[in-house]
């Protein structure tokens, strides 16, 4: 991990766009006035016939992304996660999800990494919402190289899929990774505890790992970009292997990653989970970093939570 | 031709009443007023094929007020997209006849709708393919008078203007009627064919339960240039059935046996065997 290169996932996402936009003339891309800051505005320099500013109307721009697929498009639709999966929830799951129409939803700002702009747009219920529609996949990446190849991936599964991005600058974790669609990564093979984690929180939980090595602790962090379908495999594999499970997410404690990993051990090896992440309270305003550690999901949080209950 | 359509809409209307009375519910008001409409579209206007049912140069339509399919799955039944004896199943269990309709597994549905306020969205995206592919295809939609209600509407009028849909054409079922009651009563969408001026689209009025106005009015709608058009299109809830006539009631309620036959037999239609 290169701690001193950081990138938000959603200038890695709005950089390979662009790429992949001159690789794949069926995607098109929707925007909610928003373009300057989810990054699509790059591709809507390379592709303006292919660019749509639909306005500050998300609703309106989801069910033309709906219309668009039905003719062989590829819709990669971006804005604020608040507004993708929040306010369009009922035009994602009607127009979208019911029909498995192929769209790409890319919510940026998702999170209480946000920062500043506060609880009203600190998304975080979205895991939480895109994952309980049937048909949608969920994918949230933690670095650049993931959200790269993940914006490749997604335009080759047929039907809706939901990636979670941020604009929280995080560091460059993977070099010459191989991902792959619904499998976590596994990094470090401690056997004291196996912290989960998923997004922004991943590099968080990586630091957490390498200081806990200094006391002797031995963890192994997974890094579960694909929310939906989860992998259940390497979930099972190290309840079995470590003495704990945790979970971190920039997420509500419910419904998301934390929820997703007590539903595969609670079915297929009961095992203790202790979540962490925003506990079932709005957000509020600050620096990412403060709030990180305000909300007790960052490295120094992540640390006291193994060795306090070793 | 005239009269064929209008035998085209009497089919409409006796198989709409027998949809729900088997299924023992569904929507059977606004499926009636939107008879006419559907028949001129599909049996003159759009170029569908039957055969081929998801040709990527034909005609779209997207039934935004969703719940009126009843009327829908008739014409496409009748224009032979599947067997009229399928319409017996509607919202059956074991039928491929959703109580909304279905693009995935009903043939001839281009939109899956329901949730009201969300087809002209959707019928957006279909016309900004055409244009974006050079096809020729346009795109048909009907709206209801109670759900242009829903602020999506008009989210979606706007873009409609913005990117010069003029191979989009919608109609408004202004049937005046919405399950509380009259629409200027609820909460008054009027001047309906104002605002749409308003939000860009060429407009025009016309009594949509008369197949030459409407025949008429999709004529003009194709010499529209750089304009989406919108056809206010004043009809009668319930329309053919005496007792159904402008009646909010029968917005969502099936006809019990004695109602069944009565309805038929003002429509000039008779009970299967």
């Amino acid at each position: 991990m290169n701690k001193d290169e950081k990138i938000a996932t959603r200038q890695s996402f709005g950089e390979e766009l662009a790429i992949l936009g001159g690789k794949n003339d069926k995607i098109v891309v929707l925007d909610a006035d928003l373009s300057v800051t989810t990054k699509t505005n790059y591709f809507a320099q390379k592709f303006p016939n292919r660019f749509f500013d639909m306005g500050i109307a998300e609703q309106n721009m989801m069910g033309t992304a709906a219309g668009l697929a039905t003719c062989g498009k590829i819709p990669f639709v971006s804005t604020f996660a608040m507004f993708a999966a929040g306010r369009a929830y009922d035009q994602v799951r009607n127009s979208i999800c019911y029909p498995n129409l192929n769209v790409k939803i890319c919510a940026t700002h998702a999170g209480i990494t946000v920062g500043e702009d506060g609880a009203t747009h600190q998304m975080i219920e979205d895991l939480s919402l895109m994952r309980t529609i049937p048909n949608m996949k969920v994918m949230c990446t933690s670095d650049d190289a993931q959200t790269r190849w993940a914006v490749n991936e997604i335009a080759k599964i047929d039907g809706p899929v939901y990636l979670r991005l941020c604009r929280y600058a995080t560091p460059k974790i993977y070099e010459n990774q191989k991902f792959e669609f619904g499998k976590g990564v596994q990094i470090g093979n401690g056997t004291d505890a196996t912290v989960i984690a998923t997004g922004v929180v991943v590099s968080e939980a990586i630091e957490a790992m390498e200081e806990l090595k200094t006391k002797g602790i031995n963890i192994r962090v997974i890094d579960m970009h694909t929310i939906k379908p989860i992998d259940k495999e390497i979930i099972i594999k190290s309840a079995k292997e470590t003495k704990k499970i945790i979970t971190v997410e920039d997420h509500n404690i419910i419904g998301g990653l934390g929820s997703a990993v007590c539903e595969v051990l609670a079915e297929n090896y009961p095992t203790r989970v202790y979540r962490m992440g925003i506990n079932d309270r709005f957000g509020k305003s600050g620096k990412a970093g403060e709030l990180l550690k305000y909300f007790k999901i960052d490295k120094t949080a992540i640390v006291e939570a193994i060795t306090q209950d070793n | 031709m005239e009269n064929d359509l209008k035998e085209v809409a009497k089919q409409i209307r006796i198989n709409t009443i027998k949809e729900v009375y088997y299924a023992k519910s569904g929507h059977p008001g606004g499926s009636l007023s939107i008879a006419d409409i559907l028949a001129v579209l599909y049996f003159k206007e759009m170029n569908v094929d039957p055969r081929n049912p998801k040709d990527e140069n034909r005609d779209r339509f997207v039934l935004s007020k969703g719940h009126c399919c009843p009327a829908l799955y008739a014409a496409l039944a009748l224009k032979g997209f599947f067997d009229i004896s399928e319409l017996r199943n509607f919202r059956n269990i074991n039928s491929k006849l959703q109580g909304h309709p279905d693009m995935r597994n009903i043939p001839g549905i281009d939109m899956s709708t329901g949730s009201l306020g969300q087809g002209l969205s959707a019928a957006n995206g279909m016309a900004l393919a055409g244009k974006m592919d050079g096809k020729s295809y346009r795109v048909y939609a009907i709206l209801g008078d109670g759900e242009i209600e829903e602020g999506q509407i008009w989210e979606a009028a706007m873009a409609s203007s913005r990117y010069k849909l003029d191979n989009l054409c919608i109609f408004i079922d202004n049937n005046n009627l919405q399950i509380d009651g009259s629409i200027d009563k609820v909460i008054n969408p009027y001047p309906i064919d104002k605002k749409f001026e308003e939000f860009g689209f060429y407009v025009m009025n016309i009594d949509g339960n008369n197949i030459s106005e409407i025949e008429d009015a999709l004529n003009k709608a194709k010499e529209v240039k750089e304009k989406p058009t919108a056809i206010i299109a004043k009809t009668i809830k319930g329309k053919g059935v005496s007792f159904m006539e402008n009646v909010a009631g029968w917005h969502g309620k099936a006809p019990n046996e004695e109602e069944y036959k009565l309805a038929l037999k003002e429509l000039g239609g008779e009970a299967d065997e």
